[in-house]
């Protein structure tokens, strides 16, 4: 039998659920806060906005990262946008407009209430950055401009050239880095999150290790926070920053926290395609380029003439033919796989065969050089120094790469996760995003939930505690927390074996890839479910780390991350397999329409899947959280 | 298609702590495709380091696309290497040839003390930002975002500034090891913009001063300017230093009249 999960979503019409609950929400008094200590996991977008705005209120705030700053989190690599109903361009958008959107997008497996207070709060994230000094692109007159994204019919995408998470996550350090100078916020860098402890059934604090060091410690709070990203990186190839991992949100969800919907991961469509074996990563090319640029392949297989010398009749501009409405615009999910299907059937371009053209020359005969320029100069000057090409003479090659996960750790309305008082915020969480996220939206979350959400929500769990003692770090459950860290680490130096954290990291991301990536299917789940196991068991006998656990030890520091990938991947293909419809990046072949779309199964999978730890991820228990939709008719998703 | 290089010769700085002296250490790549970045390169030496079982070169990186700011090499000489406006991560091997011997340290400079091998700690910069790299702004309180028209030429100088990484090259490229460039490049973008206007002196004084208190003093050489992988112009250290100037002569109770 499963549990039946409580979302806690507030009685009453859906456009008045936010304030009403913001209207009946506990408080702390100004004077009480500062008898409370919260600890933020993570310095991206989510985390930094909400450990400058907790301390802002006056609670103490200890905030961890693994990098060397806080400004260095991977919300930094966004490149195209946020999202926000400001309908500055009176095109026809609001609140509604953006909320029906994300349902839609998310392939109607997103929770409404959720996906409308996103919607509700953008607004004033805008304000809100606008204040902080984010050089938002602007209009000669002055006023902010827009720009359209995948999967919306309005242009309600904020920018700052290229550039606008790293825009964003300046602005959101800027405030958190203030709050470090005025004592609000204490900082501990290069400090990596080993465990989560709870006692008595709540989330009680955090066990880490100095990176420096190596030394691990406990540290404990009235309530923690989880804004530690996603994991695209168990692919191992993916447009994720090097050391984005799972290690977080895994630990916790080893501690009691189900882990919502894994095997929803999004497959961005416009990636530099792979060039060698050596590669370590894959480049994201922003969607925004879609606005421009125009998607094609040869029509036939056998081409080999120059591209300039392809004529009009003999390229299949794919996603304009297939997609008319949305054309080059299609969401993310349906455009990867259009890409995917062309190179599947040999039609690729580039010298291994393994991309499609995103061409700018009608652009530029439109616009001139110099407006393209202007919007994209410094997307084409990365592509150019990655592949060597100017894409101003010949088309970009791209491809789908693995970008962003929607599953992630279940949490309720106040953002709550299964275990009291641990909260999870912007990637790390499940929520908003249903099965796939739209373009510019992954910003708007982090924020929403860092500015706009948990300042409310925490308050609401920690008002009765109040003059309640935090637990001591000497706890026996810190102690075995610690002991455990400590063993586990110096177990992986003690195995002696002959192959290093990458090399598994590569294989294990390969069987994910290939079984759980673009599309899956019953007989490959099950295989990848056979080979997860058996290799994780060579992990566990043959991996070598060398250096000492005393001083800083990237390999060693790889080591655990991969070990939580192993265990995440065996559940990532489980909740594959037992999710037998296609629903937005989660494309099971057997269940698709004439047309090759994905063809969801409302009346059983009308659901989120929210995995509980038994001990071993092969046997994790699913418990489900049915999705109500009250408000927007669900409906077969159509960009045609 | 891509060509192979041979035969690449590594001369790296290992250095186990920061107590410890350092020395260099020569490694040879046999064979590495052109595609490979500068840090590829350098993965697969760790990976055939790991397999002889020695330790692996300790170097800071993260997002391989130019934007995090936390990779950080000397490469023959220069901050980032040969090629302009790249950071490290951004650098390929097919701006080299084979046999080509290759120098690789880590920033020198004394306020970035080294860690570990190549990595440095550079939290002297966030030291700057926390005396008065932003804009004061609480949560939940701003007005509309488009009720201050900002023109275009301002929001796209300020947006210039705001490019930073905060990388650390400015200060690893400077014969005095100044932050200059970094510190006047946060300053001119709050200072530019009109939300900014507030604080804007106190803001100019407060970073400067934070600055000195690790950093060398600016003799405009323009090495760091050169050596920004984000172009960031030295323009921004006179626009800082302009109001530092103000913000020590003018009495700041009459800021509005200024």
């Amino acid at each position: 039998m499963s549990t039946q999960l409580n979302s806690k979503i507030p009685a009453g019409p859906l456009g008045d659920k936010w304030s009403s609950y913001k209207e009946d929400v506990k408080l702390v008094n100004p004077n009480n806060k500062r008898k409370f200590k919260v600890i933020v996991v993570g310095t991206g977008l989510a985390g930094a906005s909400a450990a400058a705005t907790l301390a802002e209120l006056g609670y103490q705030v200890d905030a961890f990262t693994f990098h060397d700053s806080p400004r260095r989190a991977h919300s930094i690599a966004a490149q195209g946008g946020i999202n926000a109903a400001k309908n500055y361009q009176g095109d026809g958008d609001s609140v509604h407009r953006l909320f029906h959107d994300t349902i839609k997008g998310g392939d109607f497996r997103s929770r409404e209430a959720n996906v409308h207070r996103l919607a509700e709060v953008s607004v004033n994230i805008i304000d809100q950055m606008v204040a902080q000094g984010v050089p938002f692109a602007r209009e000669y007159g002055g006023l902010l401009d827009n720009r359209s994204f995948g999967g919306a019919q309005v242009s309600r995408t904020f920018y700052a050239r290229g550039q606008t998470g790293q825009q964003l996550l300046l602005g959101a350090y800027q405030q958190l880095a203030r709050q470090i100078g005025l004592g609000g916020v204490r900082l501990f860098n290069r400090t990596e999150l080993v465990d989560v402890v709870t006692v008595e059934g709540r989330a009680a604090g955090i066990v880490v290790r100095d990176l420096i060091t190596g030394e691990v410690t406990s540290h404990a709070a009235h309530a923690v926070v989880m804004a530690t990203g996603g994991y695209g990186n168990a692919f191992f190839l993916s447009t994720n920053a090097m050391s984005c991992n799972v290690t977080a949100a895994w630990r916790a969800h080893r501690k009691g926290a189900y882990f919502a919907n894994p095997c929803y991961t999004q497959i961005h469509p416009t990636c530099i395609p792979q060039s060698d074996e050596f590669q370590s990563k894959l480049t994201l090319m922003s969607e925004s380029l879609r606005n421009d640029g125009r998607v094609w392949v040869p029509k036939s297989p056998d081409e080999s003439r120059r591209v300039a010398d392809i004529p009009e009749e003999d390229r299949d501009y794919y996603l304009e033919r297939l997609y008319p409405s949305f054309g080059n615009l299609a969401p993310r999910d349906i455009s990867s796989r259009a890409a995917k299907r062309l190179v599947d059937k040999g039609q690729g371009v580039g010298p291994l065969k393994n991309g499609v053209y995103l061409d700018f020359a009608d652009a530029i005969a439109r616009l001139g050089i110099d407006v393209v320029k202007e919007r994209y100069g410094n997307l084409f000057d990365m592509y150019e120094r990655i592949a060597g090409e100017n894409p101003y003479d010949i088309p970009m090659r791209i491809y789908p790469a693995s970008h962003y996960t929607m599953g992630g750790l279940w949490v309720d309305y106040e953002l709550m996760t299964s275990i009291p008082g641990l909260y999870a915020a912007g990637e790390a969480n499940f929520s908003d995003h249903g099965a796939n996220r739209l373009g510019a939206s992954a910003l708007m979350q982090g924020l929403s939930d860092g500015y706009f959400v948990l300042p409310y929500t925490i308050g609401n769990y920690l008002a009765p505690m109040l003059n309640k003692a935090i637990p001591s770090v000497d706890h026996p459950e810190f102690k075995a927390a610690e002991l455990a860290a400590r063993e586990r680490f110096a177990g992986y130096l003690n195995i002696g074996g002959t192959r290093s954290p990458d090399w598994f990291h590569r294989e294990v991301g390969k069987i994910i890839w290939d079984y759980c990536g673009m599309e899956r299917t019953e007989q490959g789940l099950e295989k990848a479910l056979s080979e997860l196991p058996a290799l994780y068991d060579e992990f566990k006998k043959d991996l070598r780390v060398t250096g000492s656990g005393e001083s800083l030890n990237q390999t060693l520091e790889k080591a655990g991350r991969v070990d939580d990938f192993f265990q995440l991947g065996m559940l990532m293909c489980r909740d594959a397999l037992e999710r037998q419809e296609s629903c937005g990046g989660h494309f099971r072949t057997e269940y698709q329409t004439e047309e090759g779309e994905a063809l969801r199964d409302d009346d059983k999978f009308c659901h989120v899947a929210a995995w509980e730890w038994s001990g071993d991820p092969m046997t994790a228990k699913r418990n489900i959280e049915e999705l109500e939709f009250e408000n927007v008719h669900l409906a077969t998703r159509s960009y045609k | 298609m891509s060509n192979h290089l041979k035969d690449i010769i590594l001369k790296i700085w290992r250095q186990n702590g920061p107590q410890d002296s350092g020395r260099f250490e020569t490694y040879k790549v046999d064979e590495i495709s052109d595609e490979a970045s500068f840090l590829e390169m350098l993965d697969y030496l760790n990976e055939q380091l790991i397999t002889d079982g020695k330790e692996a070169i300790v170097f800071d990186h993260d997002c391989r696309e130019g934007i995090c700011g936390t990779c950080s090499l000397m490469i023959n000489g220069q901050a980032h290497g040969p090629e302009r406006s790249t950071a490290t991560c951004q650098l390929h091997m097919r701006k080299f040839s084979s046999g080509a011997e290759i120098v690789i340290e880590p920033w020198r400079a004394a306020a970035f003390p080294i860690i570990k091998d190549l990595m440095v700690d550079r939290s002297a910069f966030d030291r700057i930002i926390e005396s008065g790299g932003f804009i004061t702004s609480v949560t939940g309180g701003a007005p509309d975002a488009n009720l201050i028209p900002i023109p275009k030429p301002v929001a796209d100088s300020a947006m210039d500034s705001a490019a930073c990484i905060g990388c650390g090259a400015c200060v690893a490229a400077c014969p005095n090891g100044a932050a200059n460039l970094f510190t006047s490049a946060k300053i001119a973008h709050l200072n530019l913009l009109p939300q900014g206007q507030a604080e804007r002196y106190k803001r100019a004084e407060s970073m400067i001063e934070k600055m000195d208190e690790y950093f060398g003093s600016c003799t405009n050489h323009g090495e760091c300017e050169a050596a920004c992988p984000k172009e960031i112009s030295i323009d921004v250290i006179a626009l800082a230093n302009a109001d530092y100037r103000k913000a020590k002569l003018k009495n700041r109770k009459f800021i509005s009249r200024i």
